[in-house]
């Protein structure tokens, strides 16, 4: 009782509390990052923005066997493809919907050449509708920009697949 | 225009203007980086990073926020009496810069070096209550009032140990002068004597300012906004700029009371080289880091806590310690003459 008393009267708590917002001001690191600035780590098999890739020899590796539109569980892709003059078979119209898309990777996952992925870039909002709905040329683009850190993304998961 | 005219009354008239100018200045501008302050220091505790955006560490924020705020439209409720509710934020305002009046920053630089300094400065933050009541009553609001009638009684139940707080001081000073309180011999034993005083000084100018963990007359959890619920725009920016000029008023009265004022810490001569002035600021702004810092650590106390923490606590020990401060000083003979 009477310990109880001397301990509230002298602050030892509180005193104690005050001590703690202390150490953690001067001692533990921060937690939040700035973030435009600075990005928080991504993993490997992060599903962001999708890109069409390509070979090293500038041919794209799409051969338009659409096995993506047939998996795409929100029916966002769509696909048109006939022959090209040198006989090989070739999409004439890659279209992705991304409001459509739910980035569940499965495109990415059926593809039987690494066509179509999902890259690390996730800060592509647009201002209207009608810039997300993506095209061939969209996502061959997306392809060249990124293809670096795809690659190393799709080297990097090798292993585990 | 006479010689003596210009000489007696328009020199020394001047002088005051730019003085009063300065002083307003800095404390406006303290007030704003009172606010940068508290962010940067509350995120720091909670493990964040405050505000980063503009200008280098976000230096440049209060001067946004402020900018914003002006923008803002003023809006008068249709069912408030509105020449209160446009008064009660200046007269807080008003309240807070006038205290400064007193207030001596270095040796012989104060505007008015009056003989009852402590009394005027008490008179006027007991004014500031006025400012509240009047902003709750003409809004017009269930939560205005409460936060209003919340901020009357704890502001009134910790003023009175206060003014048996600062009985102490005056009883080891023997001033009423904020000057000569700084400057009076305070032997190693009377300070020891004075250091609960000043612990509980602390706290009840946290109660005082309505500062976390005595914030209730603002409660957002519970009564939203408290008596500046109905405010906006820059109505309420002088209710914020009120609230942290007082916020650095009490910790100015504070440093002057207990802290040595412009004096060198712990009486080191060998510091007195650096101007009164900085020791004072830097004095000022420890106190205002410990309001930072209860605010970062301590819950709100709950509105019975507040009245028993102040009258059941605070002032029979308060009042016990007058006795014992007088009764000490009587028996060593070491009352100031």
């Amino acid at each position: 009782m009477f310990a109880q008393y001397a301990k509230s009267f002298l602050l030892y708590e509180i005193v104690k509390g005050f001590l703690l917002t202390l150490k953690y001001m001067f001692f533990m690191p921060r937690v939040t990052i700035n973030y435009p600035n600075e990005k928080g780590p991504i993993s490997p098999r992060f599903r962001g923005e999708h890109a069409l890739r390509r070979y090293p020899n500038g041919e794209e590796r799409c051969i338009a066997c659409k096995l993506c539109e047939a998996i795409c569980p929100a029916l966002a892709i769509t696909i048109e493809a006939e022959p090209r003059e040198d006989g090989s078979r070739r999409t004439t119209r890659y279209d992705i919907d991304m409001t459509k898309c739910i980035y569940c990777g499965l495109c990415a996952e059926a593809c039987p050449v690494d066509a179509i992925v999902e890259g690390p870039n996730f800060e592509f909002s647009t201002e209207t509708r009608e810039e997300l709905y993506y095209n061939k040329d969209k996502l061959l683009e997306n392809g060249d920009k990124w293809e670096a850190q795809i690659a190393a993304n799709l080297l990097a998961d090798a292993p585990y697949r | 225009m006479s010689p003596d005219f210009v000489n007696i009354y328009l020199m020394p008239g001047l002088f005051m203007l730019i003085h009063i100018g300065i002083l307003v200045g800095a404390v406006l501008g303290g007030v704003a980086y009172l606010t940068y302050a508290e962010r940067k220091v509350l995120g720091a505790m909670q493990r964040r990073q405050g505000p980063m955006t503009v200008g280098p560490f976000g230096l440049l924020q209060p001067i946004a926020d402020g900018l914003k705020l002006l923008s803002k439209e003023t809006i008068v409720p249709t069912q408030s009496n509105k020449p209160v509710f446009i008064i009660a934020p200046m007269l807080l305002f008003m309240l807070a810069l006038v205290s400064w009046v007193v207030i001596p920053v270095d040796a012989k630089l104060v505007l008015a070096d009056i003989n009852v300094g402590i009394l005027y400065l008490f008179a006027v933050s007991s004014m500031g209550v006025y400012g509240i009541i009047m902003a709750g009553w003409a809004s017009n609001s269930k939560y205005a009032f409460l936060g209003a009638m919340r901020s009357a009684s704890q502001m009134i139940s910790y003023e009175v140990s206060m003014g048996l707080i600062i009985v102490n001081v005056l009883l080891v000073t023997g001033s009423l002068n904020l000057s000569e309180i700084v400057t009076a011999d305070r032997p190693l034993w009377i300070q020891l004597l004075l250091f609960p005083m000043f612990i509980v000084f602390l706290i009840s100018i946290l109660a005082e300012t309505n500062r976390a963990p005595f914030d209730l007359p603002e409660g957002e959890s519970e009564i939203t906004g408290g008596f500046m619920v109905e405010y906006s725009s820059m109505s309420f920016a002088l209710f914020f700029l009120g609230e942290y000029a007082n916020m650095i008023l009490m910790s100015a009265i504070t440093t002057v009371l207990f802290l040595g004022g412009w004096l060198p810490p712990f009486g080191i001569e060998a510091l007195a080289f650096v101007p009164g002035i900085i020791w004072f600021v830097l004095k000022t702004c420890a106190v205002l880091f410990v309001f930072l810092w209860a605010r970062a650590t301590l819950p709100r106390y709950r509105y019975d806590q507040l009245m028993r923490l102040g009258w059941k606590v605070f002032l029979p020990f308060t009042l016990i310690w007058v006795v014992l401060v007088s009764g000490i000083l009587v028996y060593t003979e070491s009352l100031p003459k």
